[in-house]
């Protein structure tokens, strides 16, 4: 077997490895109960999936430009996701969508309360 | 077949993606599906284009990983704001 067919067959298996990525963490967004538990699902496909997809496409593409442009998606990506991640998380905590009896440390609360570490009013609302 | 497979599991991805964003119950899953849609789009594109071996849909690929977050975080910076 070539070195040609064996990246091609990698990078198959690669593409179906981020595609049923996506596949479990919508079922998983169907399924989890509450925002934060349906975030953790979310990641999946937006980093793992998503960077699985884009070395698969590498594999079979292999020109240097191609793979220049991958590199700058998967850069983008790994960027731009944790920023909505945070926001929507603190958007959850602060419309009250995140249980605390599920929390075993909960120190934004005071924080928020103004007697903690972090003065809320000095925060970006 | 490979490329039917993944496409076939995509498909289903977006459908049930789309399902959590028509169904919410809040703004938040909302936002957190459309995310994902996103992430799914790009995925189905990238595979299209490894399948049969072009690079057209590419630039696609860096415009989506590039603005694919700025709904989610104006969406997230209002849901927010509701409360205070």
């Amino acid at each position: 077997m070539s070195a040609g067919g064996i990246a091609d067959a990698v990078g198959a298996a690669a593409l179906l490895g981020g595609a049923l990525l996506s596949l479990l963490a919508s079922i998983g967004l169907l399924r989890f109960p509450d925002v934060l538990s349906r975030m953790h699902a979310a990641t999946k496909p937006q980093v793992l999936g998503l960077l699985l997809v884009l070395l698969g496409v590498g594999l079979r593409l292999r020109s240097s430009i191609d793979v220049g442009t991958l590199l700058v998606v998967a850069v983008f990506q790994m960027l731009t996701t944790p920023v909505a991640a945070h926001m929507v998380g603190r958007a959850a905590y602060r419309t009250g969508n995140v249980s605390g009896d599920a929390l075993a440390f909960d120190e934004l609360t005071d924080g928020l309360a103004g007697d903690g570490p972090g003065d809320p009013s000095a925060r970006m609302r | 077949m490979v490329m039917g497979l993944c496409l076939f599991a995509l498909g289903v991805a977006a459908a049930l993606t789309i399902y959590r964003m028509a169904a919410g119950p809040t703004m938040l899953d909302r936002v957190i599906a459309m995310d994902v849609l996103v992430a799914i789009v790009v995925c189905g594109l990238g595979v299209e284009a490894a399948f049969n071996r072009h690079a057209t849909t590419l630039p696609i690929l860096v415009v989506l990983s590039l603005v694919g977050f700025v709904g989610s975080v104006s969406v997230a910076r209002f849901a927010a704001r509701d409360r205070t």
